[in-house]
């Protein structure tokens, strides 16, 4: 009993993973940019189709597409700050919203214009195709390299912020972007950074998921609406709120789908609504 | 208390509303079914869009989910219909069950800031879309409900009117829409709409002055889930089907779009906008079946550079040709 608890807990952890990924770039960006991008889970599709594309560009190696995907999606992240995005800060947070709505709505469209409606899938590389022991259970080897990098992803994203001079800068312009204007911080080009490194990390999570589901038009929906539920239930802009609410979230799939089939869906909205009646602002959120 | 305004727009708008009106109600007679039902899809959107617009233009509100309102009024229609209950009745419960949804999703959609409530409504939205799509057993799951009939309007021994053909639906749907539209302006004019445009002009203040915003908001939410109910149980039975797609985001969009491109900050901006979208979707779908990216684009230059929309623009333009008109005969 003990060893199939554990058990499904690893396999929480890699379902967890890859949203995690989402989540922090979409409250990293909350967090200093204050867009909530809703083409986020589109950029984490588009990583996913790009990382496919270019592996099967280069004769199917898996590597090449785990490099490329997310540094293309760092440069489509760059278009959007850069050329859209910067020309609204100004304005009601309503109109980013729905800029970034625009995004969703075209993103969606281009994928399924490029690479067709139909599903897609990708080999797992040869040298993570196998299955490793845990407590005893056979599981695939790709779901703990999912983890392995989903923690490494973590912990260098908290050496950034903390410990960093562009950590420190990007802390300073979150919490009063006049003020770190005024002491000289490039707070558009920093804005450009961060928006990147979001866009970045999605294409990352996209480029995990690529061998373990199959790719699809609307796995971009799917992925946003989950890290939403994560960011309220984790709190807004909070870099461990999202690891917790993702990890949460994953366990709930892993262990729902073992003893709760059919509720294993509300299991997260129930969490979700009861985090909004005791703190709205979400576990790890800060009260606006 | 604050006394209404005695504002009811002047006489050229009155009269060009009338004008609207009176060519909604004769189209049956000289036009065919094509143009019925494009005029039928129009006015559920534009009530549709104004229900959405209550929260959005009004009180800044912007809401993703709001399909979730149309698709229980939808539903809730179409299962009645089917279970051989009448047409108002069917009507009014789909209309009210989505109220009852709204109340509920509005209680969490509206704890947190404006941005937690556009995310929120979104994901809600998507739970309903879930809950549609895998409750087979009543919803029918990936086919949803066909076989929907219209029925009739009966005062038992008095009269009885089938509405079986899109002619005679189309008035009733006509007449539904309308009182629905009129209703939601009266709404907007009214002291509480007042509070509701304070609320996005400067939500600190109207803190200030005492004025529970909570309270406003959830009653807004649960008038604009209302109107999204009827538009969506007027639809059920002009279809004749209902799909789970009618729940999906992209229904959501609808609203928004309609809204942005006819212009947020007027009342008739979304009845302007719905006409706009649906032609334009019209045209559109003969090219390509990307749509979507077309209104995706279309919207993101609204965003950028036309935020007013169309009532927007051609208002700036009447003022800017008074004011020139002004100067030069003073």
């Amino acid at each position: 009993m003990g060893e199939r608890l554990l058990y499904l807990a690893v396999v929480g952890l890699s379902e967890g993973m890859a949203l995690w990924l989402v989540a922090a770039g979409l409250s990293l960006t909350f967090g200093v940019l204050r867009v909530v991008n809703f083409a986020h889970g589109s950029l984490y599709m588009l990583g996913a189709y790009l990382a496919f594309h270019f592996i099967r560009l280069f004769g199917g190696n898996y590597w090449i597409g785990f490099a490329l995907g997310p540094i293309a999606l760092a440069v489509v992240g760059y278009v959007m700050e850069r050329f859209f995005f910067r020309r609204i800060y100004r304005l009601d947070d309503s109109f980013q919203l729905l800029l970034t709505f625009a995004f969703v709505l075209i993103f969606d469209d281009l994928v399924k214009f490029i690479w067709g409606p139909v599903h897609q899938s990708v080999p797992t590389p040869p040298i993570l195709s196998g299955a490793i022991m845990v407590v005893g259970r056979p599981f695939p080897a790709f779901g703990l390299f999912i983890i392995v990098v989903g923690t490494a992803a973590g912990f260098a994203l908290w050496y950034l912020i903390e410990r960093t001079g562009w950590g420190a800068l990007v802390q300073a312009t979150a919490t009063d972007r006049e003020m770190a204007s005024v002491v000289g911080v490039n707070v558009p080009r920093l804005y450009t950074g961060v928006f990147m490194f979001g866009a970045w990390l999605a294409g990352l999570g996209g480029v995990l998921a690529v061998p373990m589901r199959s790719l699809a038009p609307g796995m971009g929906e799917s992925i946003i609406i989950e890290a939403f539920v994560v960011v309220v239930i984790g709190g807004l802009g909070s870099l461990r709120g999202a690891f917790i609410g993702a990890v949460l979230l994953g366990m709930f799939h892993a262990f729902g789908v073992t003893y709760l089939p059919v509720f294993e869906l509300a299991l997260a909205y129930v969490t979700m609504a009861i985090v909004l009646i005791i703190r709205p602002w979400g576990m790890f959120g800060v009260r606006e | 208390m604050i006394p209404a305004p005695r504002n009811h727009g002047n006489s050229a708008q009155g009269l060009g509303a009338g004008l609207v009106v009176t060519g909604i109600f004769i189209v049956p007679l000289v036009l065919g079914p094509f143009w019925q039902y494009l005029i039928a899809n129009i006015l559920l959107l534009s009530l549709f869009s104004l229900s959405f617009n209550l929260l959005f233009g009004m009180t800044g509100y912007l809401s993703f989910g709001h399909a979730a309102f149309y698709a229980t009024g939808a539903y809730v229609t179409g299962m009645l219909l089917l279970a051989d209950f009448s047409l108002i009745v069917s009507v009014a419960l789909g209309t009210a069950a989505a109220g009852v949804l709204a109340v509920i999703l509005g209680f969490f959609c509206v704890r947190h800031t404006k941005v937690y409530f556009s995310l929120l409504t979104l994901a809600l939205g998507m739970m309903i879309h879930a809950i549609v799509w895998k409750w087979t057993s009543v919803t029918g799951g990936d086919d949803g409900l066909v076989g929907i009939m219209r029925g009739s309007i009966k005062i038992p021994g008095v009269f009885e009117i089938s509405l079986n053909s899109l002619s005679h639906y189309y008035y009733f749907l006509a007449a539904l829409c309308l009182l629905g539209i009129y209703i939601l302006y009266r709404i907007v004019k009214s002291p509480f709409g007042l509070v509701l445009n304070g609320l996005r002009e400067n939500y600190g203040r109207v803190e200030f002055a005492g004025i529970p915003i909570r309270q406003y908001l959830q009653v807004t939410f649960f008038i604009a889930g209302l109107f999204a109910g009827l538009a969506g149980s007027l639809m059920a039975p002009l279809e004749k089907t209902v799909a789970p797609s009618v729940a999906h985001w992209t229904k959501s969009a609808e609203p928004v779009m309609a809204s942005l491109i006819g212009g947020p900050f007027t009342f008739a901006g979304p009845i302007v906008g719905a006409l706009a979208f649906i032609g334009l979707k019209e045209l559109v779908v003969r090219f390509t079946d990307y749509w979507l990216m077309v209104f995706g684009i279309v919207l993101m230059v609204v965003v950028l550079g036309f935020r007013g929309g169309i009532v927007g623009f051609i208002n700036d333009h009447l003022r800017e040709r008074r004011r020139l008109a002004l100067r030069e005969h003073p």
